[in-house]
């Protein structure tokens, strides 16, 4: 069903995810392409989160490859890994911030560990990421614990963005946000994919952000991709969840 | 593809070209600050100076600020820099970056000495603050009390019984060892010491009136401080983080009813059975030593142990235990609810929990041994 694309920046081949008895994932195929902003749909606990973990390597597989920028991560040594793991950046459901660490600590975190950069330069870059992410300077002294949801979730992105990856992992990124401070997030994603030329994997439940800031759609079902394609596709597919899915009440609202 | 950076400078009729070749990337971070930081002493030099990036093969959020940084200082009084050769890709992130407002301002803490005094007088003001607060949450657990005495049906018997299994029923075989060891290095020592005046029987009495009287009842305290009070507080600290208390409170429930009463309870009913298996343990292990190491036969050590001390001394171990368990109670459940939302706060609870419980329960001690001197117990 997923064509081989010759340029995937992701290449999950056969991936098989059990815990206990449970089979989460069962021989599942999905391609990431280089520069694209791939929706990832499904119906709740289908796996969508175990896909995501599992390719960033929080899940244990049973079986399968996973290639990421060419490498295979199983066999890649510790130095390999760690150099695909600077170039791709996580922005966790709940955020994932450090709670005792400030948000410009937070940012800076992980380039201070990489890179060897003067105190000036982290601030100023710092203070350029928070813009990107639509936050005044004023929040970086702040605690995890002083801000509010949507906040989280951009602070939480703009950590995801400071390395300048070229991937990036969204798991539900609008999940808890407002429709308008959704709206304002999937922009963001866009405007940033454009401007920093990043491929992002978004984990999504919802149909706003499919319309307006997805290339392409994955959608897993019985622990495998059922459909993938852009939008037409998926509307036009005959697939009973899907139908349900993109034809349902809430669809509606959202074609207008 | 990561060709080293540079910045050169070429000579344009009045004006100077900075062109920027390479990539300006974060990797070459160190390099590219001063190789700007070397072209910003031009500003002035020349009427118009621009910044050509059109060789630039490789660009991040890091190579495009510092390009522009270069070029704010360049700018000169009305006269701007301007940066040429951009190419498309790259134009809507130095755009981007454009739109940055200055630098924040860096929050220095320095250190002077009325900030060391500061420091101390809210330290000073804090140990106030905490006998309020354990006050407080003594009426308000008494209070709690006496509401479910009034209304039995809100006393949750199942919560008391799973907290009693925990501190109490799983305590009992570290409790049991340490306290059995204990008693063995008491009458090793003794008989050691007592040896040498030919004293060798007195151990049984030293033994009896410790363990009984004060050893016991403290070590046991001590280790219930440091099991279940630092269990309670890390319990009730990541409730509150994730705002389950505030949950229980809107629902009309009681946080203090609902998880601190049956905690107290079973802390309570806990301590003395603790300490009683304690106190047994470190006899025996006290009579096991003292049988083979000293010499002192079973039947002598029990006949002993029977003149040497009364009932008295084990109700006065007894009485203290409840007591120094709603102290170490009442501390991991203040601990708990004062918990931020900060991973490290939680930390800081803890091991705050921990000390203070320890510290009050040998204060505690120290109360009741005056007391019982005075009415002759």
């Amino acid at each position: 069903m997923v064509g081989e694309i010759s340029d995937a920046i992701i290449r999950v081949r056969d991936i098989t995810v059990q815990f206990g008895k449970t089979r989460i994932l069962d021989g599942l195929n999905l391609d990431v392409k280089r520069g694209e902003i791939l929706g990832f749909v499904g119906p709740s606990g289908a796996g969508k989160s175990v896909l995501t973990r599992t390719i960033i390597g929080l899940v244990p597989k049973v079986a399968g490859r996973i290639e990421v920028f060419g490498v295979d991560l199983d066999k890649a040594n510790t130095a390999e890994r760690r150099g695909v793991e600077r170039r791709w950046g996580v922005l966790f459901q709940q955020g994932a911030l450090f709670s005792s660490l400030t948000v410009r600590q937070n940012i800076q975190f992980p380039v201070r560990e990489y890179l060897n950069l003067s105190q000036r330069l982290l601030d100023e870059v710092m203070v350029a990421k928070l813009g990107m992410v639509g936050l005044k300077p004023e929040v970086a002294d702040r605690f995890p614990s002083e801000l509010s949801g949507g906040m989280i979730k951009r602070v939480a992105l703009a950590r995801a963005l400071a390395l300048d990856p070229e991937l990036v992992f969204l798991d539900e990124p609008t999940s808890g946000l407002d429709p308008i401070g959704a709206g304002d997030f999937d922009e963001l994603v866009r405007t940033l994919q454009r401007t920093l030329g990043l491929t992002v994997f978004m984990v999504t439940h919802d149909l706003d952000s499919l319309y307006t800031a997805c290339d392409r759609i994955a959608v897993l079902g019985n622990g495998k991709i059922i459909a993938a394609g852009s939008i037409a596709d998926m509307q036009a597919s005959q697939h009973p969840w899907l139908q349900q899915y993109f034809h349902g009440k809430r669809a509606r609202a959202v074609m207008g | 593809m990561s060709a080293d950076p540079t910045l050169e400078r070429i000579a344009q009729g009045n004006g100077l070209a900075l062109c920027a070749a390479g990539s300006w990337t974060a990797r070459f971070a160190p390099v590219l600050e001063k190789m700007v930081a070397d072209a910003e002493k031009l500003r002035g030099s020349r009427p118009n100076i621009f910044i050509d990036v059109s060789q630039v093969s490789k660009l991040d959020t890091f190579g495009a600020w510092l390009i522009e940084r270069l070029r704010r200082s360049l700018t000169d009084g009305g006269i701007e820099a301007k940066i040429a050769g951009l190419s498309a890709n790259y134009s809507s992130l130095v755009d981007e970056v454009r739109r940055v407002k200055a630098e924040p301002a860096v929050q220095t803490r320095s250190v002077t000495i009325t900030g060391m005094l500061e420091q101390i007088g809210r330290s000073v003001a804090g140990i106030g603050g905490t006998l309020v607060g354990l006050i407080e949450m003594l009426g308000a657990v008494l209070a709690a009390a006496g509401h479910v005495l009034i209304r039995p049906r809100g006393f949750r018997l199942t919560s008391t019984v799973h907290h009693l299994e925990q501190v109490c029923w799983r305590a009992v075989p570290i409790v049991v060892l340490i306290t059995f060891l204990i008693g063995c290095i008491i009458a090793q020592q003794g008989i050691f010491h007592f040896r040498q005046f030919g004293a060798d029987i007195f151990v049984v009495d030293m033994l009896g009136v410790l363990v009984l009287r004060e050893i016991g009842v403290l070590l046991v305290a001590i280790m219930v401080a440091g099991r279940s009070g630092s269990a309670y507080t890390a319990e009730l600290g990541s409730m509150k983080m994730r705002e389950e208390i505030d949950a229980l409170r809107t629902m009309g429930f009681d946080p203090i009813e609902v998880l601190i009463l049956p905690r107290m309870l079973a802390l309570v009913m806990a301590l003395p059975i603790l300490a009683f298996l304690g106190a047994m343990a470190a006899l025996y292990g006290g009579g096991l030593v003292a049988y083979l190491y000293g010499g002192v036969e079973p039947e002598a050590f029990l006949l002993r142990l029977r003149d040497a001390i009364s009932i008295n001394h084990f109700i006065v171990g007894l009485i203290k235990a409840p007591v120094m368990a709603a102290v170490i109670g009442i501390v991991a459940c203040v601990e708990g609810l004062a918990v931020q939302g900060s991973a490290e706060s939680l930390g800081q609870h803890t091991t705050s929990s921990v000390v203070k419980g320890i510290f009050l329960v040998i204060v505690m001690d120290g109360v009741f041994a005056i007391f019982f001197a005075s009415i002759g117990m």
